[in-house]
């Protein structure tokens, strides 16, 4: 969570110093959530987020260098540069992206919690089934794609986990204005879907309803919609003035940082002293610091690479009047895009 | 044809049992032009997977399993649907293997009858040609006779590359015999039809066969016309379409696409832009009326082009013989 916030706080300098540029959607407040659920998480589990994704990415273990340096555009971040803020992918740590358009995230989580269910049906494979997740905000939850996802999802008992990130915004939408019936989590059971509501700003309950997800999801009993009551302590994106919250929502809410509520937590109950959270905040410090100055030191993508990922074979790029595959031109990726 | 599909699907899902199928009743009812009649019995229903009505959501499910390992080929139970599904198709699937810095491969196959048919009404006679064509990332290829249908759904199912077949509602019931020995047909390459010299003809899906028709015409009156079925509407075959444009030095296209911003729009371009010394004369296009296909018959025929309309443009192309 510390790696999160601090993370996504460089982001906002780095910003408005001019070295990344486009929507930028910060994290911050939300961190219980992402800690809470993927850090259940194996590996070969999946994740699908939306454009608020960077601290997905680091929850699920891409490392924090790539993914700053994915930020500055460079081509040593975790796509090549080609993605950005909103495009986080590693094939490595399972996260199947980063999405900027909002819904469309959720039916590539179905799939590969459908590959998964397929591999064990089809194809018998034993083990573990990795089971994937969704997240989503409240916005999406009036979107088609949500509901016909909930419906596949519980229909064919497929291994996902829908967790909608209720901040009560959609940019300057309010969710009470734009949702007939606020109540996320009780149109689970409409699909005859397991749904909960938790308090978003605690990660140790989120962590309880995502163990029982999880659980729910690995044992082949289907999938779990769970509503996450959290908050978004900066505007939707770095570009956003941020005027239509009131101050007293923002005051409620900045009293629950889930940060502070752990410490407190972690400090009351002796499970941690003061110097040794003081050391790992310190540690994080230098993890995020190395991570701008390796993004700083990074190349910037080659003329090269513009074509080289438009196709897995490339041979799509078509046959050329010479008779021969564009592609065999060993000049090719530094040409031009034509078929 | 739809048992040439059905038998290239099939032998590519006894060859890898990572292919699997997704559509509105490809399962049970075995399709709706019975390209996967038997599947389910023989495959299973997870690899034969009859879907509620969700084509954007069930789209974005095939892309996340092809993202995962598996190989979905997606029906469109009318290729006019996959409208619906435009957002996945557009972002994610050409999208996809870009944005992730080449990490994700998407080897889905989207298909499914198309094409104006025998009174469909408007929306079940689409061209979705042009609509997908500009979609960085994609490839397109069309059908025309059971054995490039095979050949060609075989090939698609192999690639790396998300494709998009389109398969012709008119063209279903065509018989032809096909080899029993295996083979793919190649997605990048055009295919010749006959050869001439005269005129190049380029045409695609069932617009080949009133090109075919127009050449008896065509041959009584004394010309000598090259017929081209482009089968890969993106990327084009550069090399048989130049090969041929060298030869004759006019061209005509036969579409069945929209006018505006058809296939046959990028073909002229693409061909003034690489052989342009080698033109005698304009580039002619015949492509369907930019109209909603009416239902009444009369006015249906009108909408795309007929053979007497390729008789003409041949004429004028070339000269009075």
């Amino acid at each position: 969570m510390v790696l999160g916030r601090s993370f996504e706080d460089m982001c906002a300098q780095m910003y408005y110093r001019g070295k990344m540029f486009g929507f930028v959607h910060l994290y911050n407040g939300q961190e219980a959530v992402s800690t809470g659920f993927i850090k259940l998480l194996k590996q070969t589990d999946f994740v699908t987020s939306t454009y608020r994704d960077h601290v997905h990415a680091l929850s699920k273990g891409v490392p924090a260098r790539q993914v700053m340096a994915e930020l500055f555009g460079k081509s040593t971040g975790c796509c090549r540069g080609q993605g950005g803020s909103m495009h986080m992918f590693s094939a490595e740590h399972g996260l199947l992206g980063g999405f900027a358009f909002i819904g469309e995230g959720i039916p590539v989580a179905v799939g590969a919690a459908f590959t998964s269910k397929y591999k064990r049906e089809v194809l018998k494979e034993e083990g573990d089934m990795p089971v994937s997740i969704a997240f989503f905000g409240d916005g999406t939850a009036n979107n088609g794609q949500f509901f016909e996802c909930l419906n596949m999802a519980q229909l064919w008992k497929l291994p996902v986990i829908f967790v909608v990130e209720n901040n009560l915004w959609a940019i300057g939408m309010s969710h009470y204005r734009s949702t007939s019936d606020p109540e996320i989590w009780k149109k689970g059971p409409a699909f005859g879907m397991a749904s909960a509501h938790v308090d978003g700003m605690d990660v140790l309950k989120v962590r309880e309803v995502a163990k029982e997800a999880v659980e729910r999801a690995r044992r082949g009993d289907g999938p779990t919609l769970i509503e996450c009551e959290t908050y978004r302590f900066r505007g939707h994106s770095l570009a956003d003035p941020d005027e239509l919250r009131a101050p007293a929502e923002k005051a409620h809410y900045a009293a629950r940082d889930p940060i502070v509520a752990l410490k407190k937590y972690l400090l009351d109950n002796e499970i941690a002293t003061e110097a040794e959270l003081k050391s790992i905040e310190k540690k994080i410090d230098e993890v995020v610091e190395d991570a701008v100055e390796f993004a700083d030191a990074s190349p910037l993508p080659g003329r090269s690479q513009l074509l080289e990922n438009v196709f897995a074979d490339p041979k799509g790029f078509g046959i050329g009047p010479d008779g021969r595959y564009r592609c065999e031109d060993p000049g090719f990726t530094a040409g031009t895009a034509q078929v | 044809m739809f048992e040439a599909l059905r038998e290239g699907l099939g032998e590519e899902m006894e060859r890898d049992p990572n292919v699997c199928v997704i559509g509105e009743d490809v399962g049970d009812y075995g399709g709706s032009y019975k390209v996967t009649k038997g599947f389910s019995e023989k495959f299973g229903s997870w690899r034969v997977l009859d879907t509620p009505i969700a084509e954007n959501s069930f789209t974005g499910m095939a892309i996340g399993a092809a993202m995962t390992g598996l190989r979905p080929v997606v029906e469109g139970m009318n290729m006019g649907f996959l409208l619906l599904a435009y957002n996945q198709i557009a972002n994610n699937c050409g999208m996809l293997h870009y944005t992730s810095g080449g990490q994700f491969t998407i080897p889905v196959v989207i298909r499914g009858p198309g094409g104006v048919g025998r009174q469909l009404g408007a929306e079940h006679s689409q061209r979705l040609e042009s609509y997908f064509q500009s979609v960085p990332g994609l490839q397109m290829v069309a059908c025309s006779t059971p054995y490039n249908a095979k050949g060609l759904m075989k090939a698609a199912i192999r690639c790396e590359n998300p494709v998009i077949l389109y398969e012709h509602v008119l063209l279903y019931n065509l018989k032809e015999k096909i080899p029993d020995e295996e083979y793919t047909c190649c997605l990048e390459e055009a295919e010749m039809v006959r050869p001439g010299t005269d005129i190049t003809i380029l045409t695609y899906s069932r617009m080949r066969y009133h090109v075919t028709q127009a050449a008896k015409t065509l041959v009584d009156r004394g010309y000598d016309p090259e017929i081209i079925d482009i089968r890969s509407l993106k990327p084009f075959d550069m090399y048989t379409i130049g090969e041929s444009v060298k030869k004759t030095h006019r061209v005509l296209i036969v579409e069945e696409c929209m006018r505006t911003g058809g296939i046959g729009a990028s073909l002229r371009s693409a061909i003034m832009e690489s052989f342009w010394d080698e033109l005698d004369g304009p580039i002619g296009c015949l492509s369907s009326q930019d109209v909603p296909t009416p239902y009444s018959g009369p006015l249906e025929e009108l909408t795309v082009v007929q053979p007497h309309q390729i008789v003409t443009a041949v004429e004028n192309l070339c000269g009075k013989k």
